[in-house]
């Protein structure tokens, strides 16, 4: 969110304004007495056209703060409620520019993207004068010193006024990039306000997860739970890698690509029973031990949207006897919690035994199918039920 | 024949002495690869101990670098089983010690990381596959990751994929045929090897008949392959996407998978695909069938 991206940019040392965030009207009316002046109330979501959505807006007293406030607090903004408000002085732009870092995955390098003509808009720039907006690459294992900095602000074309202040916030903002292990450092507009000052008015900064689990335990912080679906939210205190979805069909398998796979599969076999969906995204990894398959299941169970669950595995290094243990198991621990149908696909190390075991176990909620598309065609037959 | 990794293939394990690197250096020598030692500075001089595929134990040595590894064994490719927090610092050794092949299995790694490796890599004599990865398999020769060796053996298929999963899922699907070499890529946003370097490979290998390219959303590696097999590749292709499904700015999984906006969709990956000729299946089990019936008539 824009005043999370913008206590990063502060943190190295980038010009901004930080504002104040609140939660309530009353607080939105205070923080614009403190302020004083024309101040502007934004929502503060992870998502952007928040102009547009009537998210942004200028108040010229504290009072009008609190009115904005109010009506703000009560909007969706992409299906996100908003639930906090950043109140900053307005200072009104003499120009806007646009800057940002970002991972260029296709070229396996990093890029930078500078306009100076036109910030807000810069999507309508590059179609209407993609010449204005600048891609200069930047060599990962080189980074951007002063040296490059300059060069950057030069090829983009910062005006003299302000082209030294750009040099030191385009060193700054390659800090935000790396020392924070960022895929996407953006400010939105960068503005050039009164008396020639450099500042970032608005920005985005799109964290590495990996970066931050591995190095980064104050990026925690910048989680907001309140956001999160709460079955997502209890998978991943399971520690489990879940996506909550809209559909009927509760999903579990195992590795990234055979559930995306699941999802599809169910998908295309819902055409034939009223069109039902999958509900989840649930990839339990390799060891699909019975503890993890109980919490699975218990994510998945208490989703009401669902009416079956398929699981899905391909027993690669994982042996199919110890998943049919686990599913076995994971019903014996959920007791009388579990209440839908499940069908089960199991293949590959072991498939036989795996498939003994769940027929001595011979559950009533269990279905056992041999192939994937057709165990997906029960699945969804069962959600259609 | 096969790409990348062949009978003659010797292989360290970097992180030989942790939980991964111990279990799948056993599954490793029990398919019968050439496991030749591995590298854990903390434990260089020491050995451990595994059965080959005949069930009998070998000693192997650990090293303190991969360099000395490599003069100690005549060692030509290294699988890496070290935390992400490490691994660039490990990838960027063996590098230095111009092996070449890694095989970078870690799940994690932060991506600024890969990217460094990455640019260290360019001018370098070494081939990165991963990370993130399943690794490569030649079937019946050897094995260099976590791939079951299990599922199949030798034939005319070459497989390259983003997933592990579905890697092992096509090679069972298509186990009565066979595969000259299975190679997972990785779900990482940055990998070493691609779909490209992969089906050029295959394109070169005169013992694969067909290539079958498993995809996934994200990126637009899918994009670049298909507009590399138009004008490079003579062998036919048979692909598969995964993620149709998925929602607009998750990640589904892997770190790479994510829908971007419109840019990143399986159905724009398999749009591109079919303009250039590559049969494009709805599920594994239809591209299998796509690959049989075009298996049938080579």
């Amino acid at each position: 969110m824009e005043y999370q991206a913008k206590e990063l940019f502060a943190k190295h040392g980038v010009t901004t304004t930080l504002g104040v965030v609140v939660e309530t009207p009353e607080a939105a009316k205070a923080a614009a007495e403190q302020l004083g002046g024309v101040t502007v109330v934004k929502a503060q979501v992870k998502a952007g056209g928040r102009g547009k959505a009537g998210g942004v807006k200028i108040a010229k007293t504290p009072d009008e703060a609190f009115q904005y406030a109010t009506d703000i607090l009560n909007l969706t903004i992409k299906d996100l409620p908003v639930n906090r408000v950043l109140v900053t002085p307005a200072t009104p732009p003499e120009e806007e520019y646009y800057f940002s870092f970002l991972l260029d995955r296709s070229n396996r390098q990093y890029l930078c993207i500078a306009s100076v003509e036109g910030g807000v808009e810069i999507e309508e720039v590059a179609k209407t004068n993609p010449d204005a907006v600048k891609k200069i690459a930047i060599d990962p294992g080189k980074g951007v010193d002063a040296a490059k900095a300059r060069e950057i602000a030069t090829e983009a074309g910062f005006p003299e006024p302000v082209f030294e202040q750009a040099v030191t916030m385009i060193e700054n903002l390659y800090k935000v990039f790396v020392e924070e292990d960022a895929t996407l450092v953006e400010v939105n507009p960068l503005a050039r306000l009164a008396g020639d000052k450099l500042e970032a008015l608005d920005g985005k900064v799109s964290l590495d997860e990996n970066a931050s689990e591995v190095r980064h335990p104050d990026h925690e912080h910048f989680e907001i739970s309140d956001e999160a679906d709460p079955l997502e939210a209890k998978a991943k205190a399971l520690g489990l890698n879940y996506v909550k979805l809209d559909g009927a069909v509760g999903i579990i398998g195992n590795g990234a690509g055979l559930v995306m796979s699941t999802l599809d599969v169910v998908a295309y076999a819902g055409e034939n029973h009223g069109g039902v969906k999958p509900a989840n995204f649930l990839d339990i990894g390799g060891g699909a031990n019975a503890e993890v398959m109980a919490n699975g299941l218990d994510v998945i169970l208490n989703d009401a949207q669902v009416k079956s669950v398929f699981v899905n595995v391909f027993g690669g290094i994982t042996a199919c006897d110890e998943v049919a243990k686990g599913i076995v198991g994971a019903l014996e621990l959920l007791g009388d919690a579990a209440t839908k149908p499940l069908v089960v696909r199991l293949d590959g190390n072991n498939v036989d035994l795996g498939r003994q075991i769940l027929a001595d176990a011979n559950h009533p909620l269990v279905t056992v199918v041999d192939t994937m598309d057709g165990a997906a065609d029960k699945a969804a037959e069962l959600a259609n039920a | 024949m096969s790409i990348y990794l062949n009978k003659d293939s010797k292989i360290i394990v970097q992180g030989i002495t942790g939980g991964m690197g111990a279990k799948h250096t056993a599954l490793m020598m029990d398919s019968g690869a050439t496991i030749v030692g591995g590298v854990n500075a903390r434990k260089a001089g020491t050995t451990v101990t595994h059965k080959d595929a005949d069930g009998i134990d070998v000693e192997l040595p650990v090293f303190g670098t991969v360099a000395e590894a490599m003069k100690e064994t005549g060692a030509n490719v290294s699988v890496l089983f070290v935390p992400p927090a490490f691994t660039k610092d490990a990838a960027i050794e063996a590098i230095d010690a111009e092996i070449p092949l890694i095989v970078v299995i870690t799940e994690g790694v932060p991506v600024q990381d890969t990217a460094e490796v990455w640019s260290y890599l360019q001018g370098k004599s070494t081939r990165m596959i991963g990370p993130n990865c399943p690794g490569i398999i030649t079937p019946g020769e050897s094995l260099a990751g976590i791939t079951p060796h299990t599922i199949t053996g030798s034939g005319p298929v070459g497989l390259v994929s983003k997933s592990g999963t579905l890697t092992y899922q096509m090679m069972y699907e298509l186990k009565d045929y066979g595969f000259t070499t299975a190679i997972g890529i990785g779900g990482d946003p940055i990998v070493g090897t691609t779909h490209i370097d992969a089906l050029q490979a295959f394109e070169d290998d005169p013992d694969t008949k067909l290539i079958v390219m498993i995809g996934e959303i994200g990126g637009d590696a899918e994009e670049r392959a298909a507009a590399y097999i138009k004008e490079h590749i003579t062998k036919p292709v048979v692909g598969y996407v995964a993620g149709f499904t998925a929602p607009e700015g998750k990640t589904m999984g892997h770190a790479g998978a994510i829908v971007s906006g419109s840019a990143g969709t399986a159905a724009a990956k398999q749009e591109a695909l079919e303009a250039v000729g590559v049969k494009v299946g709805k599920t594994p089990s239809a591209t299998a069938a796509l690959a049989r019936e075009i298996l049938a008539t080579l």
